[in-house]
């Protein structure tokens, strides 16, 4: 909570002004009791008549017209307190997580950033507006009443001194076992949830094996086991009611019978007997209110752990740096100089000594099996992570020495999930270039094969594409990714395996396009398949982190080991062949 | 064989549910009339002993004592019910919670696959987990708030009126006014809600897309831009939060405002009337009739939140039921075992299609003879998994026969047939559960050895091996996850442990890395020898050496034959088949 605490800022006077309004709306309520008093001890038992009840009648009145008029205004600061609060810290959070690495956003997850950034924001703004409205309230209510209590009659306030902490103990103590027991409710629920997602994803497994009844049983027993512990959490939250009832109400009839007494012995009006009265009711309601109040503010004060977590996690520094690439004269487009990496928390490095040059124009494909390295190497480049050992040159500059801007202004990824936005084709190629005219949209597009498709679609560049393109077909998908990044024109085009989708015809004519294009750019093409890199000028060999072997298609075959391995698994016959 | 459910009959359904526990049912309904009535009856006697309070030395104290002694008995049977219906309400609700969980679980393994891949999963799961709760809870406590309302009103009107008519009657012309200022407010805060609601989702959506493609976002530079697109969306959500936040919180203190005219009406009136005296009302009667005063508002004050939590139940529950009356995969026909088949298939003039008005598998047919080896190629998302949901019957044609050694496969009961084939999907499926538990789900007697093995022959066991408790390696507990590779080594584990006559390979090693794949391939080739097979695959390898290759575009088998009869008939697969050499 406390690294949230700072975006309170700003809203100070209605963090204060709240509270103050609530409270002094809960002031003019305690004077009801006493003006009832006053109806009995003096419009009744004395000669104040008819004409006085009317007059108390309209104070109470008058009251309760003041008491809408605060409460409205407490509203209105609170509110505006609590959601500008949320806010401010939504918008805090989100800031951060752009700042964050892929495996930082991985290691939380979508979902749980999802759930944070809405569920979690909306527990912590109604615990927010509530604090505000009540945390002071209800306690100022119950010693309010109690204080009220003790200047009319001192021997009979004895009784609340007695009622108000034990009243309290209750209340609390089955609060507190309450949020304990429903935590565990809640992980018996969690496994109920993952076993219907099991058995809605895997139904074609399911049934597949015959395993359909063995599949419903076993949710029957986690139903079951889910509704035991429910069962045994409400055995205790049901004390609550019952216990507080009879406590509140014997100490009323204490409260009457020691009135008694004292009325009896002339220190008491029956009127101020029924004030106190009137002030017992109110402490119970009073602490009911406030024991909902502290779930409440439980449970937004752990959301406010969950969304502090992705506010106080801090992503890669990304500042510092040359905006701007000052080529030296003769250097590699790209150089890796002996180039390690590690990941957090990893205990094996997933790349060492790592090098090579790549220039303008040059293919380079890059091969090997699953977790040899190639996502990670290609991710090194527009450095989507920070290398850790050796040294990676762009025109010569050390990448220390540059922002991460400049870097990734001269390359463009296509990576291997498509991610296309909702929005037009022309505003997602625009990705690539912000002011991209139609005529240099239609040229990409053309490179990517791409325009024939889109000038087909209702509306053409004006296409409205869906949520993640989900009315688009995956080669579409691909081709429109690959365009957005040739609009950029940049000097490096890294495509990791992302032509999966197409047919093997379209793939040529991509390959065939991009080897034709005027700005020359280097292109990295990633893949498990020998014949998708075998035409590169350069095929780098990966096998457990490490370059296994560089060369072209036959030269490899000639002298890497690796290399034949994979390609004749994919092609045997040739090996037959030899 | 079903007969149809109407739509209105959600309520019966939902007691058909709570009427499985009718004792505890009916008890708690009348606890909760008692309890009510108790709680009324106690002010009654506190007005009582107020009264024989008086003035200095006309204090009435033995007279006090009985009344002392009635009120300790009332105080202790409420709380006794209280705390009866309380425990009575939620084990009912608990208990119908979980057996229409239960059902629709049950219902949920016996819909047909075309209902599973239609609904959105997230949708459903909600439907089983969290509108199960909503309806329970919000049905028995709704109605049990309700009637004790009910009760309440009445019981406060009936103790009202015979105090003090004339004003009774002002309480009871008053209060209303709170409803309707509560209704009033409400309604135009719906409208904030909605508002506030579809905010909300828009930022959902957008999170979901920029963070889903954050690498895109960050190799484009577009992290700043993202966020100033989020920061627009979340002042929007802010706007109308604000405004519903606080239209809501109007109502109350409007409804306190009119509790407290109510209140000083009573209090002047009821006063009024002890002054006039002749024993109309008393000091007592008159305390007691402010107490009545609030508690007869207090119902009113709930019921729109009563309301709305039995239209939410209604609502869920019509979901629930949705799913649980979801009519269910045709009955198997009562046909006697086929035992196990020699595996040949035919296909013979089989037409299907998903969505009924586009069509997509026309006429089709083929034969596989008994241990042949058929491979399905195309291009991605031609609809060779297609082939495979009408052979697995998770899909039945529109048209034609499916046989398997002669006999139709709608004539045998789908168990039977689906214990003819033994199947690895491209998409691994692994639950939340213990290697071994995933591995033994074909064979749930599997001995240790016989698992150990079958790991071994996949090649799961390299890796098994090296986990924390080995087979007993709870998956998503104790593993950090397995990588795509090392799942799909325990989905070819399943099918390596309970060996079925025929085998279908989805793609089975597309994520395992090339020289695991060799390893594992020798041992499937092991494996189909003898056994009818049909293979999904990219690589030509394993497509040249079928004897049968079906060639499928745009959802329909274009051409089918061996590798060489195709190659010289010149057709798509020649074109497919050069394309993947040739050079750029």
């Amino acid at each position: 909570m406390k690294p949230l605490l700072k975006y309170f800022r700003g809203l100070r006077l209605s963090c204060f002004l709240a509270p103050l309004f609530k409270l002094t709306e809960a002031l003019l309520e305690l004077f009801v009791p006493v003006l009832v008093a006053r109806m009995i001890d003096v419009g009744i038992r004395g000669d104040g008549g008819t004409p006085y009840l009317i007059r108390q009648s309209l104070l109470m009145l008058a009251l309760g017209a003041a008491g809408l008029l605060l409460a409205v205004t407490a509203q209105y600061f609170s509110a505006k307190a609590a959601t500008g609060f949320t806010d401010r810290i939504r918008s805090a959070a989100f800031r951060n997580i752009q700042t964050w690495s892929y495996s930082q956003l991985d290691s939380f997850g979508i979902p749980s950033v999802i759930t944070r950034l809405t569920g979690d924001a909306d527990r912590i703004q109604s615990g927010v507006n509530l604090t505000l409205r009540l945390l002071l309230r209800s306690p100022f209510v119950v010693f309010g009443s109690v204080i009220a209590a003790l200047t009319i009659d001192k021997e009979s306030s004895l009784v609340f001194f007695g009622t108000v902490p034990v009243l309290a103990v209750i209340v609390f103590g089955v609060m507190l076992v309450s949020i304990r027991l429903y935590g565990k409710v809640q992980t018996y629920l969690d496994k109920i949830t993952k076993s219907a997602e099991d058995n809605l994803s895997g139904a074609r497994v399911i049934r597949a094996f015959r395993a359909e009844k063995r599949e419903s049983a076993a949710f029957a027993d986690a139903a079951s086991a889910l509704a035991k512990i429910q069962k045994f959490t409400g055995r205790v939250t049901s004390l609550l009611t019952p216990s507080t009832y009879i406590m509140i109400n014997a100490a009323t009839v204490v409260l009457i019978y020691v009135g008694a007494l004292r009325v009896d012995g002339g220190r008491l009006s029956q009127g101020e007997v029924v004030a106190l009265y009137n002030y017992m009711a109110k402490i119970l309601v009073e602490l009911i209110k406030l024991a909902d109040l502290i779930i409440t503010i439980t449970r937004a004060l752990a959301s406010a752990k969950r969304v502090a977590a992705l506010i106080e996690t801090k992503g890669e520094d990304e500042t510092g740096g040359a905006d701007a690439i000052e080529a030296i004269d003769g250097a590699p487009l790209l150089e890796f100089r002996s180039v390690g990496l590690t990941y957090r928390g990893a205990a094996e490095p997933a790349l060492e000594e790592i090098s090579f040059t790549a220039d303008r124009g040059e293919r380079i494909g890059v091969i090997g099996g699953t977790g040899s390295g190639k996502s990670s190497l290609i991710s090194l480049i527009p450095r989507f992570y920070r290398s850790d050992g050796g040294e990676i040159r762009y025109s010569g500059v050390p990448a220390d020495e540059l922002s991460v801007g400049a870097i990734r202004e001269k390359i463009a990824v296509v990576p291997q999930h498509t991610s296309l936005f909702s929005g037009t084709v022309r505003d997602n190629i625009r990705w690539g270039k912000p002011d991209a005219t139609d005529e240099e949209i239609r040229d990409a597009l053309a490179a990517a094969q791409a325009l024939s498709f889109v000038e087909e679609k209702d509306g053409g560049l004006d296409f409205v594409i869906c949520e993640n393109g989900s009315n688009l077909s995956g080669g579409q998908k691909q081709r429109l990714a690959i365009a957005r990044a040739l609009v950029k024109k940049p000097e490096i085009l890294i495509l990791d395996d992302s032509s999966s989708a197409l047919d093997y015809a379209t793939d040529l004519k991509l390959r065939q396009a991009l080897a034709s294009l005027d700005y020359a750019p280097c292109v990295f093409t990633v893949s498990q398949r020998t014949a998708a890199v075998r035409d590169c000028d350069k095929i780098l060999v990966l096998d457990d982190g490490k370059i296994a072997g560089a060369g072209t298609h036959e030269e490899l075959l000639q002298n890497n080991e690796i290399y034949r391995e994979i390609h004749l698994s994919q092609y045997p016959e040739e090996g037959a062949a030899r | 064989m079903k007969m149809k459910k109407k739509n209105d009959g959600m309520l019966r359904r939902v007691f058909g549910y709570i009427g499985r526990y009718k004792a505890p049912t009916v008890l708690s309904l009348l606890f909760s009339f008692l309890s009510a009535a108790l709680i009324l009856l106690l002010p009654v006697i506190f007005g009582r002993m107020i009264d024989r309070i008086v003035s200095p030395g006309s204090v009435d104290l033995q007279g006090m004592l009985p009344l002392i002694g009635q009120s300790a008995a009332i105080i202790a049977a409420t709380a006794l019910l209280q705390w009866l219906q309380n425990f009575l309400n939620n084990k009912i609700t608990s208990n119908v919670v979980r057996d229409i969980r239960i059902d629709a679980m049950a219902r949920i393994e016996r819909l047909p696959l075309s209902y599973l891949d239609t609904h959105p999963h997230g949708d459903l799961i909600s439907r089983v987990v969290s509108d199960t709760d909503t309806l329970s809870e919000g049905l028995l406590l709704g109605f049990s708030q309700l009637f004790s309302g009910i009760t309440t009103v009445i019981g406060t009107l009936i103790f009202m009126f015979t105090l003090n008519a004339k004003t009774a009657l002002w309480v009871v012309l008053i209060t209303p006014l709170s409803l309707f200022t509560a209704r009033f407010i409400a309604r135009r805060t719906h409208a904030m809600f909605l508002k506030q609601s579809e905010a909300k989702g828009a930022l959902t959506a957008f999170i979901n897309e920029r963070l889903g493609s954050q690498k895109t976002v960050k190799a484009f530079s577009k992290e700043a831009d993202s966020a100033d697109e989020f920061d627009e969306k979340n002042g929007r959500l802010t706007g109308f939060s604000l405004r519903a936040i606080f239209f809501s919180s109007l109502v109350n203190p409007t409804t306190r405002f009119v509790n407290s005219i109510v209140y000083a009406v009573a209090a002047l009136t009821g006063a009024i009337a002890v002054l006039a005296g002749g024993g109309a009302l008393t000091v007592g009667g008159f305390t007691c009739f402010l107490s009545y005063a609030t508690q007869y508002t207090k119902p009113f004050n709930d019921i729109s939140a009563v309301i709305t939590e039995l239209q939410n139940a209604l609502a869920c529950a019509k979901r629930v039921f949705e799913l649980i009356d979801a009519p269910p995969e045709s009955a198997d026909k009562n046909t006697a075992a086929i035992g196990t088949a020699a595996g040949k298939v035919e296909f013979r003039n089989v037409s299907f299609s998903y969505d009924k008005s586009k069509k997509l598998l026309e006429n089709i047919s083929f034969t596989a003879e008994a241990g042949q080896r058929v491979a399905i190629v195309g291009p991605t998302g031609c609809g060779k998994t297609t082939l495979i949901n009408l052979l697995m019957r998770f899909y039945d044609a529109d048209a034609g026969e499916i046989l398997i050694d002669g006999k139709s496969i709608y004539e045998m009961p789908r168990e039977d047939l689906r214990r003819q084939f033994g199947m690895v999907l491209q998409e691994t499926w692994i639950k939340n559960a213990s290697i071994r538990e995933n591995i033994t789900i074909g064979k749930p007697d599997a001995t240790d050895e016989e698992i150990k093995a079958a790991a071994k022959l996949s090649g799961a066991y390299s890796f098994i091996r090296r986990l924390p408790k080995r087979f007993d390696t709870v998956l998503g507990a104790d593993s950090d996850g397995l990588s795509e590779g090392q799942k799909q080594l325990l989905c070819i584990t399943r099918v390596m442990l309970a060996p079925a006559p025929m085998l279908i390979l989805d793609e089975a090693t597309s994520s395992i890395d090339t020289r695991t794949e060799l390893l594992v391939t020798a041992d499937f080739d092991r494996l189909m020898q003898g056994r009818t097979s049909f293979i999904v695959a990219h690589r030509l390898s394993t497509i040249r050496g079928a004897d049968l290759i079906l060639v499928m575009n745009d959802g329909n088998i274009i051409e089918q034959g061996t590798h060489e009869t195709l190659l010289a008939a010149g057709g798509f697969y020649k074109k497919l088949y050069e394309s993947q050499f040739e050079r750029s």
